[in-house]
């Protein structure tokens, strides 16, 4: 739902009649006026809590700004050599790239499957859609609470399943090991979010026109064939879209490891905007170098979603 | 075998499957709701099934109606302004043309693409300087802002969906282009608004960064004081109420959620569609 909004919007009222150009002129001016009047309260949200919030992290970013002690100065490149040469940058990159890779296979390896489930026209299939969404009414944060007591073995249940799985050696922690508290943090996401992706593939799978499916069972093709030669490659859009917004909210992930894991134990599922968060009011205390890392997240995503956006293309071109 | 059995014989594995599936999605929901009022080590619940957890959370510091409180009046802010800012807007980028009015909407659509982050840390000192800083009413409006995006382009493609007659009839009867929208426009664009409002109210009502960053305090919203209860009691962790923080979170998400599914649905549909 990006960038590919009705280019071909109505872009002059249907009233400008066919009279003398002064009149036409000045009843264009009033229209735009009132065009403007309109639009207002959303360039005045835009603007001011948006267009200029960006330029001052720009600015801070380039600032010695403490969180106490306000703007003192210019500090133009330290903020930044600072923060890349903090020794929590490089494995905080690469714990939310492994954590996006990880949730990004799984949700839209999930959300296919079960559109693939549901997508039957019939009552069970309505139930199973409104069991599959129902966790994506909840907060990120309450689904993130949810979880920790569900996790903890003095009240959840899932130590005890682990051992008696025999996946664990006696009753454990399970946030309390980095690889659990990674799949821990995975689950609960895939949890959440599985619903939301299979609705978006759901989408796409009913505007595969069904007589294509026809055609292929005319030819003799097997269920497997039809699925890997039909349905995936028309699928692809919706497929890219997809990918494109778990990508993207994986990378910003936050609310989720804050409260199951604090980015612990021992920093080791600390994400980037973690980090940035830590460096604002926990540990430096220094807005400077938060702001500066908060450039360098939002370019970094640009580069990625054009990166991505320009793969969909050539691959919706192919 | 006949066709009928072995369909059912293809069909059951089905059954057994999908409902398992089904089962592991409900099951945290039920898990929680059902230990929230049963007893528990370390929790106010300790025998008995009962709503001591519950009693606990009324009282946690400011209160629960307070922190409740809290929540709805940011839910409100943010509601309020998006329906208010998303239908001007939709209207104004459906049926006028004025400068400058491609690059509005492009800059409000590439909210999108911006952290939450990359926009808190400068909001905490700008909203100082509005005078917002640590109000419920500065959290409303950067929630709503953060809404623009979605609502923006829902209003727009709603509105380009009415008929111009409709429209031109109204200006006949002597309507101005206001009193086109307020009496027949906005009726037309209802079930975009209902979804516009309900994704606001949820995005709102469930936000816990925002305010993490910009509130705290006698202005903290129920999730963010549900996270710092969690964390006051060190060692013991008193579970019970965390869960029974989380039923009352929920519940009204799950009931709207239930009684609007069509719009909740529509509302994701619209996004995949054009996109």
């Amino acid at each position: 739902m990006t960038m590919t909004a009705p280019a071909s919007a109505p872009d002059r009222s249907p009233l400008t009649p066919p009279t003398a150009a002064p009149a036409r002129r000045r009843r264009r001016t009033t229209t735009s006026r009132i065009g403007w009047a309109y639009a207002s309260p959303t360039a005045a949200l835009v603007l001011s809590l948006f267009v200029v919030p960006i330029g001052i992290v720009f600015f801070m970013s380039g600032s010695d700004w403490s969180l106490l002690g306000g703007n003192q100065g210019t500090n133009f490149p330290e903020n930044f050599t600072q923060v890349l040469a903090h020794r929590q940058f490089w494995p905080s990159v690469r714990f939310t790239l492994l954590y996006t890779v990880i949730a990004t296979v799984l949700l839209i390896g999930l959300g296919l499957g079960l559109a693939l489930v549901v997508q039957v026209t019939s009552r069970w299939s309505g139930l199973l859609r409104t069991a599959f969404l129902l966790p994506t009414a909840l907060g990120l944060a309450s689904a993130s609470l949810l979880f920790y007591a569900l996790y903890s073995p003095q009240v959840g249940p899932v130590s005890r399943w682990l051992e008696q799985l025999g996946l664990t050696e006696g009753v454990v922690s399970i946030l309390g090991s980095p690889a659990g508290a990674l799949w821990g943090t995975v689950f609960l996401i895939v949890w959440r979010f599985a619903g939301f992706y299979m609705l978006l593939l759901l989408v796409g799978l009913q505007n595969i026109p069904g007589d294509v499916y026809e055609a292929a069972k005319l030819d003799g093709a097997r269920a497997w064939q039809t699925f890997r030669s039909i349905t995936l490659p028309l699928l692809r859009p919706s497929l890219a879209l997809s990918t494109i917004m778990c990508v993207t909210g994986s990378l910003l992930a936050f609310d989720q490891f804050y409260i199951l894991t604090k980015g612990g134990p021992d920093s080791s599922t600390m994400t980037v905007v973690q980090l940035i968060y830590n460096l604002a009011f926990e540990s430096k205390r220094d807005l400077g170098m938060a702001a500066a890392l908060s450039v360098i997240t939002l370019l970094a995503l640009v580069v990625v979603n054009v990166f991505q956006l320009r793969a969909m293309r050539g691959s919706s071109e192919s | 075998m006949n066709a009928r059995t072995s369909r059912l014989g293809f069909r059951t594995p089905y059954y057994v499957l999908t409902a398992g599936l089904a089962i592991v999605f409900l099951y945290p929901l039920i898990w929680t709701t059902v230990s929230s009022v049963s007893p528990q080590a370390g929790s106010a619940q300790v025998e008995g099934l009962g709503f001591n957890n519950y009693a606990t959370l009324a009282s946690y510091q400011a209160g629960l109606p307070h922190y409740l409180g809290n929540s709805l009046a940011i839910s409100l802010v943010t509601v309020a302004v998006t329906l208010l800012a998303a239908t001007f807007g939709g209207y104004a980028f459906a049926r006028f043309s004025f400068p400058g009015k491609n690059a509005l909407f492009l800059v409000t659509l590439s909210i999108l693409m911006v952290p939450y982050a990359t926009l808190l840390i400068p909001l905490t000192i700008w909203l100082k300087m509005l005078g917002l800083n640590n109000t419920l009413v500065g959290v409303g409006l950067v929630l709503a802002v953060f809404q623009l995006p979605f609502a923006t382009f829902m209003m727009r493609i709603s509105f380009e969906g009415v008929p111009k007659e409709i429209e031109e009839a109204a200006k006949m009867d002597g309507c101005g282009s206001f009193g086109a929208l307020r009496r027949v426009l906005v009726h037309a664009v209802k079930p975009g608004l209902i979804t516009i409002g309900l994704f606001a109210f949820l995005a709102a009502w469930n936000d816990f960064m925002v305010p993490l960053f910009l509130v705290g305090g006698e202005n903290q919203p129920l999730p963010l004081a549900l996270v710092n209860m969690r964390q006051q009691v060190m060692g013991v962790i008193d579970y019970g109420s965390t869960q029974a923080g989380v039923v009352v979170l929920t519940i009204p998400c799950v009931l709207l959620f239930l009684l609007l599914q069509r719009h909740y649905v529509n509302g994701f549909m619209s996004g995949a569609l054009k996109g």
